[in-house]
């Protein structure tokens, strides 16, 4: 089994962890590219001498590697601290200040809605069926030549559907021809060849500690010919589009995971996606009143996404985590309180519905035995929660 | 036992989970997320869940978020709003206490398989003369808060428990020293926690509700001013009433005609005031026991009868207390019940 334990925890039970999509191991090549850097290297990249030049060369190797498993140039890798900045940099820096509309879907993670609010912009807000896709003749009738960015994502956060993107571009091209495309790619870059999935987008964005990589790494990649303004000012690092020293062992570890993930995605996606398809249909079977989401749309392998009408996902979860299964219920707020999904909101469930699902992500690690065992884990605890019940009752009234 | 402690992120709440774990229990700390809105302080700020957070972790206890705003919305913050809109004060912290904690957390424990419910207030639950479990003040008179948690009755009790009731709020601050929580020299939480200090009731209540200008009335019906919003008028409050009232106080609040009646603090003495609802931690008192009875969070207990169905009647005069307010009645330093002053 596949068991991790947080660093200095003293788990009685170490957990069947289900929540990659929140972030998981690092792989051993991003560990060892990591702790090669820190322990043999050192130095600030902008310098002019030979420490200098050799922390220079180790990040634009990384540029280099990255660039090429995405499908962009080298020159259009800008490092960021994660995919937080990266969607904050697309959003912000993708356009003059207060000129022209943003379009972003209803779905996008807070990272790209908080930053489109904050852009002081007029944001045009696309909608997406009960299949959890964006409504593509609601985007036709968005798109004028006053659009100056359009944001949307690759594979949703919580429930792991898949956008069509070189749909949305086509009609972005042709209706608003000056706009920039960007897509969040951070939950599909674990899953999906992104030099195909986004190669109609203009910028992307990736998170390294999705994919294997460390936490506090990330990339807004740039088509050649895009112009970006930073949003940190400084020193000038990444031409001018991201000041702040580089995060070299953030790099390095980050293009080792991209690369060791990529080489063996096509395996780990069709293994998982098998797994997931029988966390999926084990709960559902289980569970009468259950309902998996979005079942008929394309979605990433690793996203299991579940309702369990009459059910509060805090409790579900509380008693998930004694029984040792680590999972999540999908949007928290600051506060670390999970608050009802505005994934599911805007894909028309209702506010009280959307309070009662479980997302359980699994990893290139995850095996049969995490599955059954978090499979019951969820029946037990839902059942004792009176999904059942709660539906019964509902339905007999 | 299995402990649900719920944690504010205050030094009460934090010592109150450290001794029930140092006790041997199986303790779980959660932190009720409560106001979605703007705050500054209290128990629903996201620095206030960080601190209660890190003292679970210094503690060695799991620690959740349980997200009840909803709930909070909807029996504190509405009826609060529309308590004032009727001209009457309410108590939005004993409502919480009514309705989130010790009912849907309560709830929350009893479902997630707790034995109890542990909070950090200063009340005791004791064994009385007559051998059943009561209610009782806590150790330290100076902080006391039996009055906000009087609505606790005998079949909540045995689920509840408050570690640091029987400890001075010093000892209190002693013990969170000894443990190095970062929580031990935190202030004390201070008025309603939805409410911010920059913006105060009038912001609060004027972006959910319209603040009419109230007449000020003498008891002949005599003009003597003018206050802007009639909603935040208190009965028994002189200033803010204009300087023509002199050394009189409001009597009562007529919102419907959008007039304050002020009065010589000799009018504004009673002798009995009607409650409702009442709760009762066990029976009713009989009509000719004599208890105590308080009239605000750390007032003086005055000596009284309750007689039934509604009224409790004083053995001395006494001003007069704002509806919407909470009396709560004490045989010696048991609370024996209570209810909501009407008007």
């Amino acid at each position: 089994m596949a068991r991790h334990a947080p660093a200095g925890a003293t788990l009685a039970c170490v957990a069947v962890y289900l929540d990659h999509a929140a972030g998981g191991p690092m792989h051993p090549d991003a560990v060892a590219a990591t702790v090669g850097w820190i322990t043999s290297g050192f130095g600030n990249p902008s310098g002019a001498h030979q420490v200098a030049r050799r922390a220079r060369q180790a990040i634009d190797e990384a540029r280099e590697q990255i660039a090429d498993l995405i499908g962009f140039t080298p020159g259009g890798i800008v490092f960021t601290s994660g995919g937080t900045e990266a969607d904050n940099l697309a959003l912000l820096g993708a356009s003059a200040p207060g000129r022209g509309a943003l379009v972003v879907s209803a779905v996008e993670h807070p990272a790209v809605l908080e930053a489109a609010v904050r852009s002081g912009r007029e944001v045009r807000v696309l909608g997406v069926g009960s299949d959890g896709r964006v409504d593509l003749d609601h985007l036709s009738r968005l798109l004028d030549p006053g659009v100056a960015v359009v944001s949307v994502q690759l594979a949703n956060h919580e429930t792991g559907v898949v956008q069509d993107l070189d749909a949305v571009a086509k009609r972005v091209r042709k209706r608003s021809p000056g706009a920039v495309l960007h897509t969040d790619s951070v939950q599909a870059a674990p899953w999906m060849d992104l030099r195909s999935a986004a190669a109609c987008a203009d910028l992307v964005s990736i998170s390294g500690h999705k994919f294997g990589g460390p936490q506090g790494a990330g990339v807004l990649a740039v088509r050649p010919g895009v112009q970006i303004s930073p949003i940190l000012h400084g020193g000038g690092q990444e031409r001018r589009r991201r000041s702040g020293t580089h995060n070299v062992a953030g790099a390095l570890g980050m293009a080792a995971a991209l690369r060791a993930r990529s080489e063996q995605r096509a395996e780990i996606a069709a293994r998982v996606a098998g797994l997931r398809d029988r966390l999926c249909d084990a709960v559902t079977g289980g569970v009468s009143s259950s309902v998996a989401t979005a079942v008929d749309s394309p979605r990433v392998p690793g996203h299991c996404h579940l309702r369990f009408p009459g059910v509060e996902a805090e409790s579900l979860l509380f008693l998930l985590d004694e029984a040792g299964v680590c999972a999540s219920a999908g949007a928290a707020c600051a506060s670390g309180a999970f608050e009802p999904s505005p994934v599911l909101m805007a894909m028309g469930v209702s506010k009280e519905e959307a309070g009662s699902c479980l997302r359980l992500t699994l990893g290139p690690d995850t095996t049969s035995s995490d599955v059954d065992f978090a499979a019951e884990a969820v029946v037990e605890s839902a059942t004792r929660l009176g999904s059942d019940a709660a539906t019964k009752a509902l339905v007999s009234r | 036992m299995r402990v649900l402690v719920a944690m504010s992120g205050g030094v009460d709440s934090s010592v109150a989970a450290a001794l029930v774990a140092e006790a041997g229990h199986d303790v779980v700390g959660a932190t009720m997320k409560l106001w979605g809105g703007t705050s500054d302080r209290g128990c629903c700020s996201v620095g206030d869940v960080e601190d209660a957070r890190r003292v679970a972790q210094q503690i060695g206890i799991s620690h959740y978020v349980f997200n009840f705003s909803d709930d909070f919305d909807r029996h504190v913050v509405d009826p609060y709003v529309e308590s004032h809109a009727a001209g009457l004060t309410p108590n939005p912290c004993i409502e919480c206490n009514r309705h989130l904690k010790f009912d849907r957390l309560i709830a929350r424990a009893d479902q997630l398989g707790f034995d109890a419910v542990a909070t950090g207030h200063h009340a005791r639950i004791v064994e009385g003369p007559d051998g059943r479990i009561w209610l009782a003040r806590g150790a330290d008179a100076a902080k006391d808060q039996s009055y906000v948690v009087h609505m606790l009755d005998a079949e909540t009790l045995p689920k509840v428990m408050f570690p640091v009731g029987t400890l001075t709020k010093q000892q209190v601050r002693e013990k969170a020293v000894s443990l190095g929580l970062q929580t031990a020299s935190k202030p004390d939480s201070q008025d309603v926690c939805f409410i911010s200090a920059s913006g105060g009731r009038t912001a609060f209540l004027s972006e959910r509700i319209a603040l009419r200008p109230g007449k000020v009335l003498d008891e002949a019906g005599r003009l003597l001013g003018e206050v802007p919003a009639l909603e935040l008028v208190t009965v028994g409050q002189r200033r803010g009433l204009g300087p023509a009232v002199g050394a009189r106080y409001a009597l009562s609040v007529n919102v419907q005609a959008a007039t304050v009646t002020v009065a010589p603090a000799d009018d504004l003495l009673v002798t009995e005031l009607r409650l409702d609802p009442v709760c009762w931690v066990r029976e009713p008192p009989g009509g000719d026991e004599k208890l105590l009875a308080q009239v605000s969070a750390h007032g003086v207990p005055v000596p009284a009868r309750w007689e039934a169905p509604g009224r409790v009647v004083f053995e001395r005069p006494l001003r007069k207390v704002a509806p919407g307010q909470s009396v709560v009645l004490y045989r010696g330093d048991l609370v024996v019940g209570g209810g909501t002053a009407a008007r």
